[in-house]
């Protein structure tokens, strides 16, 4: 089981329905979706040539790159078109507190990302 | 050669008489019928209510049809009276027809119940076509509508008031919703769905009167709650007409009372249809009712030997996106219910089996297996084998029906009773290629019409050019044709994609369909839709062109690529104060800024002080000009002026796909307007105006779509053309396919020749769009959402 530190994004409302937001979390830049009935968070850099997933078109549980509308499947973070292949990006849980998004980041991830931070500030 | 007279020019009396022209020897033939029409198609009524038909759509037997038959038609003729002693018909004209053979057609009427009031102004019933034609017109936005009784008309009435725009009210005496054909769980889910499409429904509840002065005010229920109405219309069921037969001293129960040769208690006197009581049943569906016409044909022309037995009955509720069916008997009582449902889909399934053999379906939110359960029915098929797939057939077999598999003698029209066999032969012996022809051919879809797919899976698999005449499907997530699709929309006044998704598609969508469904409401709505960004792609959520590394490009626009020193200072200041990576005279005589940020855009925007030139969409991009008669010594007319206005009329719309304009002044054509969407050419004493060139991906050369004498007229015809395309051509169609597909000729007709009534609708649709279209960059200031053009920023940072 993956440990997570969870951090506090912003309220619901600041992603539409069936749209997408990019937040800067942990030295990473991570696209949240709102599905309406639930948010969904994979890393915004699609696997083929880095297009921002956050500013895609969302299917269903996918979402459809803006670049050249490769598909990935948001609950895996794995391409589903062209071809499902090995190719996945890190999804991360996300929870709703109190109206507001709270982001799942792997400790481990966490702990590199402080540190970096941390020492820059030294 | 005998006389055979025909009461009643409805349905069930045409086809059979169809069939009795089809025996020989030949009758000569009187058919009376009191309504004005020719024979149409009731069951579709509820269609034209909902505007998805035209009144010629649903036509049955054209007036040639009778001609060419010889029959002597007298339409508006009432008979009030037989003597079957004298073996004459007595017409309320006065007229007086002797028969050899008398077939009564007279079908049955709305039942008006009991209730006081139901005499005054503005209370209808659905039955007629002229009661839909009343119906149609008395709707509209904001009236008020009571619909008196939730059975199969009732709810089809209700849908189709509400798409006329009517507020409407359902008051149904039982509990459940189409009683008659569901069970309390099926009803509760079509009630669902009726709500969803928001009709409020009232269940147990009983009318006590219909109140107004004369004109109708409102409905009083039992309880003593009261409800406005304009509208009341009462489909509270048919009662067979038998009044003539009661006349003609026929033995008459509920219906006229026929046997299994469909003979009636005088020897030349027959009945078919809804007036018919057959073992103590009278039918009130189309099926059974062309069966009956099929034995009685045989019967009337000497070729007594088929017998009728009787129909399993199946109903149909005909309103798009709340799919019902249900068939046989699906009352649990000694059967064996399977069941199967899914609230957040609203789909409710139920099988009654009995002795190993399916005798009822109820079928809600989910009728693609209808017809594979109609032939279990009426085949009375064995399912013991097939115990555990009766809901869910096993997989790869579950494409709906696989034609191979069916056998020869299903039935694949259930209304009209055509079966495998039928088509199959019609296919190889009478060169059926087409639905239509298949339709003219054997009937076979002309009734309800939900075997169009399986004729056509039946066509495809069997006619050797099969051609099919559906156009290419939108996107399988709504799989339309275009532009059925846009008469749906318009039809059912859907004005946002969500709504369209669920209720004609797979409720998801996708990055095909979405956009042009956006495209469409904006179009077919003026810009008076519910817009949702959602649906749309990234440049038309945030106005600029996104580039292969996530940044956005910007293009001002520049009319007629006609600028000034003070707008080149903005936009110098502008590149370097944002970083711009590079600044690029584009193709269109504009200026493109590239490699701005998505968050820089507001302020972008609003430093340049410019509009959007729409570089970034399926829009209005720009009006090439030269300097015509300003400057240069060849020019014949002002080309820059009639290009800055031709941009200025049409900038901010959205269209199909891009539109490349352009002006010149001379036929030496300097800004290549010959090769554009629009151009105009100016020529000595006046303008070309040329439609659908390119110079893209292929070179064709403009069509001319007509030669004027004015900047005002040229401007028009532009106006024409470009709004004719907007409405007609398919989402991502550019105007150099759209004109080669219709040809020019076409275009013309419909444009620059067509009548006035024409050319004023597309203008005036064009200057509705135009007054609602808006400078996007407005959203800079005004974002749609607080975060349209920002990322989040969390709330904490990591420990």
């Amino acid at each position: 089981m993956t440990d997570y530190q969870w951090v506090r994004i912003s309220s619901c409302d600041s992603v539409p329905v069936r749209e997408g937001r990019a937040v800067h979390v942990a030295d990473r830049e991570i696209a949240v979706f709102n599905l309406g009935d639930r948010f969904l968070a994979v890393d915004n850099s699609c696997p083929h040539r880095g297009g921002p997933l956050a500013d895609g078109i969302v299917s269903g549980p996918s979402v459809v790159c803006p670049l050249h509308a490769w598909k990935i499947d948001l609950e895996t973070g794995c391409v589903a078109r062209p071809a499902a292949g090995p190719s996945c990006l890190t999804s991360y849980p996300v929870r709703v507190d109190e109206g507001t998004i709270v982001l799942g980041i792997p400790v481990e991830m966490a702990a590199v990302a402080a540190g970096r931070s941390n020492g820059e500030a030294a | 050669m005998k006389r055979l007279v025909v009461v009643g020019n409805g349905m069930a009396g045409m086809a059979c008489l169809e069939q009795i022209l089809a025996y020989t020897p030949r009758f000569e033939v009187t058919v009376f019928g009191d309504e004005t029409h020719v024979n149409y198609n009731r069951v579709l009524l509820s269609s034209v209510l909902a505007g998805e038909k035209t009144v010629d759509d649903i036509v049955l037997h054209p007036l040639e049809w009778y001609r060419q038959h010889g029959i002597d038609l007298r339409l508006g003729v009432r008979i009030i009276d037989v003597d079957a002693v004298a073996k004459t018909v007595i017409g309320d004209d006065g007229s007086v027809t002797p028969f050899d053979t008398l077939l009564m057609a007279t079908g049955s009427s709305a039942w008006r119940p009991p209730i006081p009031g139901l005499d005054q102004d503005g209370v209808f019933v659905f039955r007629t076509l002229e009661d839909t034609r009343e119906l149609v017109e008395r709707s509209g936005p904001g009236v008020k509508a009571v619909v008196i009784g939730g059975g199969l008309l009732g709810l089809e009435a209700a849908r189709g008031l509400q798409v006329q725009g009517c507020d409407v009210t359902v008051v149904h005496l039982m509990s459940t919703l189409m009683e008659r054909q569901l069970d309390p769980d099926g009803g509760q889910y079509l009630a669902g769905k009726m709500e969803d499409l928001g009709i409020r429904v009232l269940l147990g509840r009983s009318t006590a009167a219909v109140l107004g002065n004369g004109r109708v005010e409102g409905v009083a229920l039992e309880d003593g709650a009261l409800l406005e109405a304009d509208l009341v219309v009462v489909a509270a069921g048919i009662r067979p007409n038998v009044e003539l037969a009661r006349r003609a001293g026929l033995h008459v129960n509920r219906g006229i009372v026929v046997n299994d040769h469909m003979e009636t208690s005088h020897p030349d006197i027959f009945a078919v249809g809804e007036c018919v009581e057959h073992r103590g049943v009278c039918y009130g569906l189309i099926a059974p009712l062309i069966e009956q016409g099929k034995v009685l044909a045989a019967t009337v022309t000497g070729n007594r030997g088929p017998v009728y037995a009787g129909t399993v009955q199946a109903a149909k509720l005909k309103i798009m996106g709340v799919d019902v069916f249900s068939a046989g008997d699906w009352s649990e009582q000694h059967a064996e219910p399977v069941r199967y449902e899914d609230r957040a889909l609203g789909v409710y399934k139920k099988l009654t089996v009995r002795d190993g053999k399916l005798v009822g379906v109820i079928l809600v939110g989910d009728t693609a297996d209808s017809h594979r359960y109609m032939e279990w029915l009426r085949g009375g098929h064995d399912l013991t084998g097939q115990r555990r797939h009766l809901l869910f057939p096993p997989p790869a077999a579950d494409a709906g029906v696989d034609v191979a598999e069916m056998p020869d003698s299903a039935t694949v029209c259930g209304c009209v009773g055509v079966t495998k066999t039928t088509i199959v032969r019609a296919i190889h012996e009478r060169g059926v290629n087409t639905l239509s022809q298949l339709k003219e051919c054997t009937r076979a879809s002309t009734g309800c019409g939900s075997c169009t797919r399986l004729c056509q899976a039946l066509l495809r698999a069997v006619a050797p050019e099969f051609e099919q005449e559906k156009k290419k499907v939108i996107c399988a997530c709504v799989p339309f044709a275009e532009d059925q699709l846009r008469d749906i929309l318009r039809s059912q006044k859907l004005r946002s994609v969500q709504e369209v998704l669920e209720i004609y598609g797979n409720g998801v969508g996708c990055e095909v369909c979405k956009p042009a469904l956006s495209y469409m409401l904006d179009m077919l709505w003026c810009g008076n839709h519910d817009e949702d960004r959602s649906a749309r792609f990234i440049n038309d959520r945030v106005h600029a062109n996104i580039q292969n590394d996530g940044t956005f490009s910007v293009v001002p626009r520049i009319r007629g690529g006609v600028t000034s020193p003070a707008e080149l200072r903005r936009i110098a200041d502008v590149a370097e104060k944002y970083d711009v990576r590079m600044v690029k005279i584009t193709g269109s005589q504009r200026i493109d800024l590239l490699g701005i940020r998505k968050e820089d855009l507001p302020r972008v925007w609003a430093d340049l002080g410019m509009p959007s030139g729409q570089a970034y969409t399926k829009g209005v991009r720009m009006v090439k000009t030269c300097v015509g008669t300003d400057f240069c010594r060849f020019g014949t007319q002002d080309a820059i002026a009639a290009g800055i206005e031709m941009e200025r009329r049409f900038e901010h719309l959205y269209t199909p796909h891009k539109v490349k304009m352009a002006a010149v002044g001379c036929p030496r054509n300097c800004a290549e307007a010959t090769v554009k969407d629009i151009g105009l050419v100016g020529v000595e004493g006046g303008w070309q105006v040329v439609v659908g060139g390119a110079a893209g991906k292929g070179v064709r050369k403009a069509d001319l779509l007509a030669t004027v004498e004015t900047t005002q007229q040229a401007l028009e015809a532009a106006e024409l053309f470009f709004q004719y395309y907007r409405e007609n051509a398919n989402y991502l169609e550019r105007t150099y396919d759209f004109v080669e597909r219709l040809g020019i000729e076409k275009v013309r007709k419909d444009t620059m020749y067509a009548a006035d009534g024409a050319k004023h609708g597309l203008l005036d649709r064009l200057r509705k769009s135009k007054t609602r279209a808006r400078d996007a960059w407005h959203e800079g200031q005004q974002p749609r959402h607080p975060t349209q053009f920002i990322p989040l920023i969390p709330m904490e940072t990591l420990a």
